[in-house]
């Protein structure tokens, strides 16, 4: 037999941190833009982050391990209703109640996990829009604990570390949920790409060679459930602190649907994605419904079908195959 | 010697159909053995029931002593039974790098890790670049497994086994739809396998078969119907009639 010889692939040239500090400095740079230049927006932009939230979590299930669900409003209405709930009874410490929503939200994460993740396919989905409509529903009955259709109001939190108060025009809540964004964001980019994240998305490629190479898929896929639960409640948590009302509305099928349709904008299966989609989708309603009352929903509909022709993967796939080629042209040279 | 894999008296129908009838056959430790039979003759049910993707409708699997019938697929590939496919099956859309450091971080155990970074782990990454280099994939390590040629991806299949480290390894026709020129880096990464594990191989290419085997198990209607040397099978009449047909004759005549 002829002697092989080994040569050893070279390492790729990266620098240590490096995608986690262009993630952070991106979104601080993006909320400084928000901060400075749309001072009068600042309420509208921290809505928008709580609802990256939500995205973010949704992208963690479907963009990373395939998972079909109508049903994902259900984590971040819970972790709001949590933390309101909280803030109501007693506990006012911003950070306190976060970490209330995040409970909330990994418990009813790995609930939701637990029963959707069993199925494939479409009675996967059905489920998942049986478990958010439960939860709807619940939400609109316990009306003695989260205010039924009338909502949970009178939720005043307190000072942010003890020091910032949460000022009218949302400047704390803004900073406070950019930050906490920035956190979230960077320990998800780390998550993604860790053995458990790479798995997930092995899982989702193919879930028959999975388990060839020995992986029990179901709970994986839970504990998937849990940190997007946990990522969701967040989101559910900073809304219920910064607009200081939880309606129904954050359980909602719509809500579910809504950040579906703003993941498969963004590119289902990145971070990126996840945020571009939310950004950009609920800035263009945020314009088009001030502009048009009557017809914004048309414009938002014509904007998806041309998204969905043109991009099918989501606006984030064109700037990656650039942003490689540009790499590979690069590594030629 | 131990067996390391040993089928009981295995049935396999599918309503009427028997597809498998009363199966039994050992293999030890070193063992090389090819698994023949006419197209529908029940190969690739025989590899599903091994692998627990289907339930035998009776009879037993073992493996060292051991019953596994009723474990489940990770179970057995923890126990070290490990496949590969006759239609290649990868995650498509991750690196070739990704693919085999997926097996290996599987059978380490440490995929359950949430924020170190995966690929590149420094036990991990020795590992798969080995295997790769050793395959001929070095170059291809960080190319998306979606865009490579198919012969390519035959050898993936190899390096996922490979980095189970298996004890018993079941190639399902490893060299379908190999161009000609590849098919050598298919034998030659076969012949290489440690030489203590147990490899059961489905192949068609009866050139492949007679330098791979020293035992050739023949399949036909979901029976087995012949076991010996390869030599044996060619000269057994029921065999030459059942499956071999023209070629055992064509190899006489040479």
């Amino acid at each position: 037999m002829s002697e092989i010889v080994v040569t050893h692939v070279p390492h790729k040239r990266s620098i240590p941190f490096g995608q986690e500090a262009v993630g952070a400095l991106s979104i601080i740079a993006l909320g400084a833009i928000g901060y400075f230049l749309y001072p009068d927006d600042l309420a509208f932009l921290t809505r928008l982050i709580g609802i990256a939230f939500l995205v973010l979590s949704l992208d963690l299930v479907t963009g990373y391990c395939g998972v079909a669900t109508l049903g994902h409003a259900a984590q971040f209405g819970v972790g709001a209703y949590a933390a309101g709930i909280a803030c109501v009874r007693g506990i006012t410490d911003p950070v306190a109640l976060l970490a209330v929503g995040v409970f909330a939200g990994t418990i009813m994460g790995l609930i939701s996990g637990a029963l959707i993740t069993r199925f494939r396919g479409l009675p996967q989905l059905v489920l998942s829009i049986a478990v958010g409509q439960l939860v709807a529903a619940l939400a609109n009955k316990l009306s003695w604990l989260t205010g039924g259709s009338d909502g949970l109001s009178g939720i005043t939190p307190g000072k942010v570390f003890g020091i910032f108060n949460f000022d009218m025009y949302s400047r704390t809540a803004f900073l406070f949920s950019l930050g906490v964004l920035v956190i979230v964001f960077v320990l998800l980019q780390r998550f993604v790409r860790s053995p458990f994240g790479l798995m997930c998305r092995g899982i989702k490629d193919d879930d028959l060679r999975a388990r060839m190479i020995g992986v029990s898929i179901y709970p994986r896929l839970v504990v998937m459930y849990g940190v997007a639960g946990a990522v969701a409640g967040i989101g559910g948590a900073l809304t219920a602190i910064s607009t200081g009302v939880v309606g129904l509305d954050s359980v909602s099928f719509e809500r579910s649907a809504e950040v579906l349709v703003m993941l498969v904008l963004g590119g289902a299966g990145h971070l990126w994605g996840a945020l571009a989609g939310t950004v950009i989708f609920m800035i263009f309603e945020h314009i088009v419904a001030a502009a048009n009352p009557f017809h914004w929903m048309t414009l938002v509909g014509l904007l998806l079908i041309l998204i969905v022709v043109f991009a099918p993967r989501g606006l984030i796939e064109p700037v990656l195959s650039l942003a490689s080629r540009f790499k590979r042209k690069g590594e030629a040279a | 010697m131990t067996n390391l894999l040993e089928a009981r008296g295995v049935s396999c129908s599918f309503g009427g159909l028997h597809v498998t009838r009363d199966v039994n056959f050992k293999l030890t430790a070193g063992d090389r053995v090819a698994l023949i039979g006419p197209n529908g003759a029940g190969k690739t049910t025989l590899v599903n029931l091994i692998t627990g993707d289907i339930a035998p409708s009776e009879g037993q699997f073992f493996m060292g002593g051991d019953e596994i019938t009723g474990l489940s697929i990770p179970d057995r590939v923890r126990r070290g039974l490990v496949r590969t496919f006759q239609t290649t099956r990868l995650f498509a859309n991750l690196t070739v790098a990704d693919n085999v450091a997926l097996a290996i971080m599987q059978r380490k155990r440490i995929t359950r890790r949430f924020f170190s970074s995966s690929t590149e782990l420094p036990e991990v990454r020795a590992e798969w670049s080995e295997i790769l280099s050793h395959l001929g994939l070095a170059k291809l390590a960080y190319r998306k497994v979606v865009e490579l040629a198919y012969g390519q991806q035959r050898l993936i299949e190899l390096a996922i086994g490979l980095a189970l480290h298996p004890k018993v390894l079941l190639l399902d026709e490893p060299a379908a739809g190999v161009p000609h020129d590849e098919a050598p880096k298919i034998l030659e990464a076969i012949n290489r396998l440690p030489s203590d594990i147990a490899v059961l191989m489905i192949e068609h290419d009866m050139d492949l078969v007679f330098k791979f085997a020293r035992r050739v198990l023949v399949l036909a209607a979901g029976r087995l119907i012949f076991e010996g040397s390869p030599d044996e099978v060619t000269a057994d009449h029921e065999v030459r009639r059942a499956y071999l047909g023209s070629y055992a004759d064509a190899r006489r005549a040479t």
